[in-house]
Order: C-alpha cells, then sequence, then structure tokens
C-alpha cells in the first residue's frame, strides 16, 4: 500500500525537479497520445520541442519564441504575487483586454502625430487601463467582501464585448474599408512597439518583462512588502499578527497584476497584433496561470515557464501544419504538463512510503 | 500486585524513529480498577507510548498482554474492540452537530439516535457528568466538550480509559467533578492511564505512577507517598530552578485598559465586556480563565489585531486603541499569542523569517522597505542562543521544532525586544518543566527590569508562582484585580466563573 507522509521540512530537491519530472512525464505520456492517434510519438515530441529551436526553420520560430513568452512571463508574475498571498485574480485576460483598448486609443487620439513621448504615454495608459480594471473586483472585495475569483473572470467576458464594440465603433479604422477593426499601429511610427533589435523578437515587451521579473525577484526577496505578501500566503492570522492589512495587500496585489496584464496587452497591440481587432486576444491571460504555477510561483521559474510554454504553443502550431495533429491534442498535451506539474508538486512537502498500516 | 489482577501488561516496548529513539525497552503493569499515571516532559515518549497501546503506533519490539492474552492492536478499532479506550488532548468534535450526532459519527454501527439520546443521558448521569445530547457541540465549553469524549468512551464500556492531560481546560471545580467520575470508575473496575505534567493532581488523584525520560522508564512510585518535589526531579533528571520573586514596588502605570469592550471576529468566540484594568511597571497580573473565556480576543486587542474606541487602551498616557499592531510594537507593547502555529509563527517559514514577522520595527531588520537578511538572522540566532533553542539553524522552518522549543522561540523574540509591556497568553503550555522555568525566569526578570507583564494562563499554579496580581475573565469579562498573595483555590475558582455555567455532579 503506498501512504503519503508529511515532510518536516519541503525539501529542496523536490522543489528543483518537481518541473523537471513533469515535463518528462508530459513528453512520455503525451508520445502514448501520439501513438494512439497514429502519428509517430518520436516525430511529434521532436516537431514540439526540438524544431523551433534548432530545426531547419528554426531561424523563423526562434523570435516568436520571445514574443509569445513576453506576454504569458508579464502577465504571470504579476499574478504570482496574488496566488502567492492567496488572492485569486482569474481576470487577467480583461486586464490584458482594456490595457490593449487604452493603450492603442492613446495613440489613435492623437494620430497622425509624431511625437517621442507617444509611446511612453501609451505605456501608462495601457498600465493604468489594466490596473483600474482590476481594480473593479479589488474594491468589491474589500468593501463588500465578494468572491474576487468570481468577479475578476466575469469581467473577462464584459472586456471582450467592449473589445468588440471598440473594433466596429469607436476605435474602427475609418479608412479600412468597413472592416472591423483600428488602424494598424505597426504603420503609425511613434506609436510602434518596435523590435529593438531587428529579427530577435526582442521589442519592448520583451525588455519589460525580463525587468519585471527582477523587480518580482527582488520584491519577493528584499523587501517588507513582498515578505508580506508571502507570510499572508502562508499564514493569514501571523501575517494579521505582524501588522499586515489585508485590504492594503488586495488593492496592491490585484492592482499590480492588473497594471502588468495592461502593459502586456499594449505591448501586443502595439507590436506583433498591430491593431485592435475583436479576436485580438488568444488566452494568454488563462494560459499565463498556468504558467505562474509552473514556475513554482517563483521570478525566475515563471521566465522558464513562459518560454517552455511558448515553445509548446510554436511547436503545437508546426505539429498542427506539418503533421496534422488536431488542436484538441495539443491542449490536452498542453494540460498534461499542469497536471502532472500539481501532481508531481506533492513530493516537495510529502514522501511516499510503502508499506501497510498507519504508523503515525 | 498477583497475576491475575493484572489487567495490562507491557514488557519491553520499543519504538525508533529516523533520528530518535521514542521508546527504549519500557516495561509496567497496570491493575484493574487502578488509576496508573504516565508522567514525563515533552518528548520523553509519553505519547508514543500511549499510542502504541491505542493501536496507533505498532512497536519496533517488545509485547502487551491484556487479560493475560497477547494483545498487539493493529489499529484503533482493534483497541477499542479489546476494551481500550482513549480521551485525546485535543477533541475531535464537530462544532455545527449535535452532542449525540458527535457521538454517533465515531461509532462503527450507531443505534437509533432517539435510543443512543436516552443511553447518553443515562451514562452522562450514572458518572456524574450531565450532558443534553442535543444541544450543539459549538455552543458547549470545553469541559462539556471533554464530558462528550469520555462519555462517548463510556458507551464503549472500557476496562481500560487513557486520558491525554485532561484538565489543562478546566476549573478547580470542574477538575474535582472529574476526579470523582475518574473514582467511581475506577470502583467499579475500570483501569485508568493518566497522563499528566500536574504533580498535584496525580498526588490526588493516582494509585502508581510511571515515569519516563527521553524514551526510557525511569522510576515507579507511589504518588501519595512521594512528594511533587520529588517526581519532578526524576521527570527533569536533574534538580529544579524555581523561579524567585524580587518583590518590588510597583512604579507607575504602564498599561491601562478603559472599558475595553469589542466583539470577537469568530463566530464561536467570546466578546470583550467592559474589561478595565492598569498595569504598573516592575509588576506582574495574572489572567486566569478557563479556555475560551475571552483570552485570545483580549491577546488581538492588545496587539492590535482588533482595534476599537482610541481610549479603550492607553500605553505611557497616549492612546493608541484604534493602531494596529505595528505602532504598537514600536511603542513597546508587545505580545505572544497562545497558537504558536500559524498565529505566532509561520509554520512553513525559516526561523530568521519569523524573528522578521515581529522583530522587524524594535530590531531595525528593515529600512526604507528593504530586509536586512544578516541582521534578522543575526537576532533569530540571539534567541536561539539566549532561550536555549534546539534547532539545526536559523534556516529551519518553525514548523520542525518541537512544541517547547518554538514556545521558547516564541517568548524569546518578544523578551529580546525589551518591551516596556508585554503580554503573553498561555507562556509555558505544553512546555517541559526545564524550559517552562527559563521562560517564567525570562518574564519576571523582565519585571525586574521595570517592564509591566501580564500573563494570561490556564495553569492555575504558574499564575501563582508569578503573579503579583491576580484577576480571572469569565465569558469576556474580568473580575475584580486583586492581590495574588494568599488567594485560596476555592476563591481563584469563584472568581472564575465558579461552575461556569455547568451543574454540579450528583454523584
Amino acid at each position: 500500500m503506498l501512504r503519503l507522509e508529511k515532510r518536516r521540512q519541503p525539501s529542496r530537491v523536490w522543489a528543483w525537479a518537481t518541473p523537471l519530472v513533469a515535463v518528462l512525464a508530459t513528453v512520455i505520456f503525451g508520445g502514448l497520445l501520439f501513438a494512439a492517434l497514429g502519428k509517430d510519438p518520436v516525430t511529434a515530441i521532436r516537431t514540439i520541442f526540438y524544431d523551433p529551436l534548432l530545426g531547419e526553420h528554426a531561424f523563423y520560430y526562434r523570435p516568436q519564441l520571445l514574443v509569445k513568452a513576453a506576454p504569458l512571463v508579464l502577465i504571470a508574475i504579476g499574478l504570482s504575487l496574488g496566488f502567492r498571498a492567496g488572492i485569486w485574480n482569474i481576470g487577467a485576460e480583461g486586464q490584458y483586454i482594456i490595457g490593449a483598448l487604452t493603450g492603442a486609443g492613446c495613440a489613435l487620439a492623437f494620430y497622425p502625430l509624431e511625437a517621442v513621448w507617444l509611446f511612453p504615454l501609451m505605456i501608462l495608459c495601457g498600465a493604468l487601463g489594466g490596473f483600474i480594471w482590476a481594480m473593479i473586483p479589488a474594491l468589491l472585495k474589500v468593501k463588500f467582501g465578494t468572491n474576487e475569483i468570481l468577479v475578476s473572470l466575469m469581467l473577462v467576458y464584459v472586456a471582450e464585448q467592449l473589445l468588440a464594440s471598440m473594433s466596429l465603433g469607436l476605435l474602427k479604422n475609418p479608412q479600412g474599408f468597413g472592416f472591423p477593426g483600428s488602424r494598424n499601429l505597426q504603420q503609425y511610427e511613434s506609436a510602434h512597439n518596435a523590435e529593438i533589435i531587428a529579427g530577435t523578437g526582442m521589442h519592448w515587451g520583451v525588455a519589460t518583462a525580463f525587468i519585471m521579473v527582477i523587480l518580482a525577484y527582488v520584491l519577493l526577496n528584499r523587501h517588507m512588502l513582498g515578505f508580506h505578501i508571502r507570510l499572508t500566503g502562508e499564514a493569514p492570522r501571523a501575517a494579521k499578527f505582524a501588522g499586515v492589512v489585508p485590504a492594503r495587500l488586495i488593492i496592491f496585489c490585484l492592482g499590480a497584476s492588473g497594471a502588468l496584464a495592461g502593459l502586456a496587452g499594449m505591448f501586443e497591440v502595439s507590436g506583433p497584433a498591430g491593431q485592435v481587432s475583436i479576436d485580438f486576444n488568444v488566452g494568454y491571460g488563462f494560459t499565463a496561470i498556468i504558467v505562474a504555477f509552473l514556475g513554482r510561483l517563483h521570478p525566475v521559474g515563471i521566465l522558464l515557464a513562459g518560454l517552455l510554454m511558448a515553445l509548446t504553443y510554436i511547436g503545437g502550431e508546426i505539429a498542427q501544419s506539418g503533421l496534422g495533429l488536431p488542436a484538441a491534442a495539443i491542449q490536452v498535451f498542453q494540460g498534461m504538463l499542469l497536471f502532472f506539474l500539481l501532481a508531481v508538486d506533492v513530493m516537495t512537502n510529502y514522501r511516499i512510503r510503502i508499506g501497510g498500516g498507519p504508523k503515525a | 500486585m498477583t497475576g491475575t489482577d493484572i489487567l495490562l501488561s507491557i514488557r519491553g516496548l520499543t519504538k525508533a524513529y529516523p533520528g530518535v529513539v521514542a521508546n527504549s525497552d519500557v516495561s509496567f503493569d497496570i491493575g484493574r480498577g487502578e488509576v496508573h499515571a504516565l508522567l514525563g516532559e515533552n518528548g520523553a515518549g509519553k505519547s508514543t507510548l500511549v499510542k502504541m497501546i491505542y493501536g496507533l503506533v505498532k512497536p519496533d519490539s517488545g509485547e502487551m498482554t491484556l487479560n493475560g492474552l497477547p494483545y498487539a492492536p493493529a489499529e484503533p478499532q482493534a483497541a477499542r474492540a479489546a476494551g481500550v479506550a482513549m480521551v485525546f488532548q485535543h477533541f475531535s468534535l464537530f462544532d455545527a452537530l449535535n452532542v449525540a450526532e458527535n457521538i454517533a459519527l465515531g461509532m462503527a454501527d450507531p443505534p437509533k439516535m432517539r435510543d443512543l439520546a436516552t443511553r447518553i443521558r443515562d451514562v452522562s448521569e450514572q458518572y456524574g457528568l450531565p450532558l443534553d445530547p442535543y444541544r450543539t457541540v459549538g455552543d458547549l465549553s470545553a469541559g462539556e466538550r471533554q464530558r462528550v469524549e469520555i462519555v462517548r468512551c463510556l458507551l464503549q464500556d472500557p476496562k481500560l480509559l487513557i486520558m491525554d492531560e485532561p484538565t489543562s481546560v478546566l476549573t478547580p471545580q470542574e477538575v474535582e467533578i472529574l476526579f470523582a467520575t475518574l473514582r467511581k470508575l475506577s470502583a467499579e473496575g475500570t483501569a485508568i492511564l493518566y497522563i499528566s505534567h500536574k504533580l498535584e493532581e496525580i498526588r490526588a488523584l493516582c494509585d502508581e505512577a510511571t515515569i519516563l525520560r527521553l524514551g526510557k522508564k525511569v522510576a515507579t512510585c507511589t504518588p501519595r507517598d512521594t512528594t511533587a518535589r520529588e517526581m519532578a526531579e526524576l521527570m527533569v533528571g536533574s534538580e529544579l530552578h524555581v523561579p524567585e520573586r524580587a518583590g518590588k514596588a510597583p512604579g507607575a502605570v504602564r498599561l491601562a485598559l478603559n472599558g475595553l469592550s469589542v466583539r470577537s471576529p469568530s463566530e464561536f468566540g467570546t466578546s470583550l465586556k467592559d474589561i478595565t484594568l492598569e498595569v504598573r511597571s516592575g509588576e506582574v497580573l495574572g489572567l486566569a480563565g478557563v479556555a475560551g473565556n475571552g483570552q485570545d480576543e483580549l491577546l488581538a486587542a492588545l496587539s492590535g489585531e482588533i482595534t476599537g474606541a482610541r481610549g479603550m487602551v492607553v500605553l505611557d498616557g497616549t492612546e493608541i486603541g484604534n493602531t494596529g499592531p505595528n505602532v504598537r510594537r514600536r511603542m513597546g507593547l508587545l505580545t505572544a499569542p497562545e497558537e504558536r502555529l500559524g498565529h505566532a509563527a509561520a509554520p512553513d517559514m525559516s526561523l530568521t523569517e519569523n524573528a522578521l514577522l515581529t522583530g522587524a520595527e524594535r530590531e531595525g531588520l528593515v529600512s526604507n522597505g528593504f530586509l536586512k537578511w544578516g541582521k534578522a538572522r543575526d537576532f533569530a540566532k540571539a534567541i536561539i542562543e539566549r532561550f536555549d533553542v534546539r534547532t539545526p539553524g536559523t534556516e529551519n522552518a518553525a514548523r520542525s521544532l518541537s512544541g517547547g522549543n518554538l514556545q521558547k522561540f516564541v517568548i524569546g523574540r518578544e523578551v529580546l525586544q525589551r518591551p516596556e509591556v508585554l503580554v503573553v497568553n498561555q507562556p509555558t503550555w505544553g512546555v517541559d518543566a526545564a524550559a517552562a522555568a527559563v521562560i517564567r525566569q525570562a518574564i519576571l526578570d523582565l519585571a525586574e527590569g521595570g517592564t509591566a507583564v501580564i500573563v494570561i494562563s490556564q495553569d492555575l499554579d504558574e499564575l501563582m508562582e508569578v503573579s503579583d496580581r491576580f484577576a480571572a475573565l469569565n465569558e469576556g469579562r474580568l473580575s475584580e484585580v486583586v492581590p495574588a498573595k494568599g488567594l485560596t483555590v476555592e476563591q481563584i475558582g469563584l472568581m472564575m466563573g465558579g461552575s461556569h455555567g455547568m451543574e454540579v455532579a450528583h454523584v
């Protein structure tokens, strides 16, 4: 009989080994899944993990890696702060949309003015948009004790409606021959989130994501506020005893995650996406939740997890087009990753004992 | 004791865990109807021993016989079937269910609710523990909850009843009721294995005592013929250091509570009602009370976790009733709550991080919001050294420490911050005698140095030892504050609320 026994100390070895074991298990069981679908598992796994990095067409896919990872990392870093404290912002997707709308709205309001201050202003507007959208669940929770999970999630659908309305109305390109969608910001120089180094995929959002990884690391490990965030997550009563005001922490965590999600949306709309359109959002806000946990809510872990997730996205697309794997199979594959991560995570705090009978 | 009188015989029981031998070659006998005490400090191996008797832990070697037959319970179910029952120190009751429902939950094959209720009433009255089967457990006092657990055991008609520190939650009057019940059971032939730290109780109740130290049996004695001091020294293995009172004239008023009334944040908590008191420099005020009479709330109202009107709490002339914990800490009002894990300390965080938890303000462990880990580590190290906390180092999780060691850390953390006013709740709860003496001496030394101290405790011996003045909490109200010297146990019992809503037993 297998039993779980709580460790006296969380295992450091397992804390590091967990993501690796989870990835390995995903590869094995994903391979079985692909085999069951009649595809060669080795080729499928190689297509997903190897081709985007070192394959024949890798020069095209490698920049994509950063482009896809940046919004994931940016959003996940923000979410991880709240998750550490037990504050669950599930609505990053909505904050991401609003950030894109306010950021692009700011640029379009000044069109066709060319000025160096325009892009910084757009960054501010994007962050502010996401922040304000996140303040709705935050204030409702603080004032009325509503559940932030539900409120933030519902607001995603409100944001999606707003996005559709903006694409068809207020922000619609007047020279767009009636098609939905705004002007393309890639063609508006002052507002374009261009690559910092051409051909690398390294745009301002990628740079911001790296900076945020460092800031979050410093906050969590060197600052009182970060200590209070971790304390609140570990032992809420002890946190109150230490003088943490829960309401302020809720505002901070939701506000920070909203602002970062808004930034991600703004960098996306002014760069890779280029324009506000009905199908602008592709689920970064939800995938970032997986990334946050895959990275063990640790800034560096999130950076690696974001890159890994971006890899499975890109590799998954190649596998879809190249090998004819169904999109659902790729999603199952990504789901497996989270499942195995959470399952193996038990090993950090428990050890498995084989043998009968309880021994206390 | 002749062979046929022996109910349970234990021979050479040994149990080792990785890194520690919990029990080594323990042997003793319990006779029919005997009240047998099991004595020992924390970590002496009492819990492991009774867990083996109750089938929760399997011994590595050694054997037991019950009624002359080999006895090796694989699980508590088997132990109960053989006639061994146990009342745990921490109750396993559901607050939202009534008494009968709670008892039915523990039964393999519960009878109809009405029949069960009748049996509960019969058994409880027979043994002088009146209990209404239809009352919700959440509304019961700690003493009444214990009755539920005892009655649950008695319904199985046990031959051996194990009781783990049963009096820690009772008033002196309730203790008397319990003892009468236990004596009656013993007279009817039920043997009782009684675990306690409280030596006077053991002398009053038990026929025989087995003393454990570091997992080994060190002595067997007849408690009636042995002094409490002798037993304590057998337990500790060295001479006890009894804290000394300096006896100094109290100074200026440091902390004053003026009609402090606040609601309890928890549904089953006790709201504080109109508490007025003052504590002076160099004075120790002892507050007694049965658990759940507002002790936790009073501590929270002083630490700043619960706030009220400004003037309700006055520290050195400044009104601070509406301020949070950090302002109060900065001004020198330090507190140590009862619940070590999860309230006074974060279980999964290191001792360094836990030192930071309350030490940040006064020890200067932060500058501009940035943490000084080096200084925090030094502070944690200082606590560990000064209070002899047994741990491999400052980076170990709080949860990995034993209860007594963590308590020394939690109290030490506040004492080393040189408080102006210190409030502690249950400072020596579950701590062994030697560590308790260290903690009490540290509290008295602080008072000597001019700190005003409030000690909230359910251990009356402790309060009598350290207090200059004394009062009791009952249902969120404070009794009159009186000098501690010359108080009798009866007076104290009345201050604590007498029968505390429980009928006096008719045995």
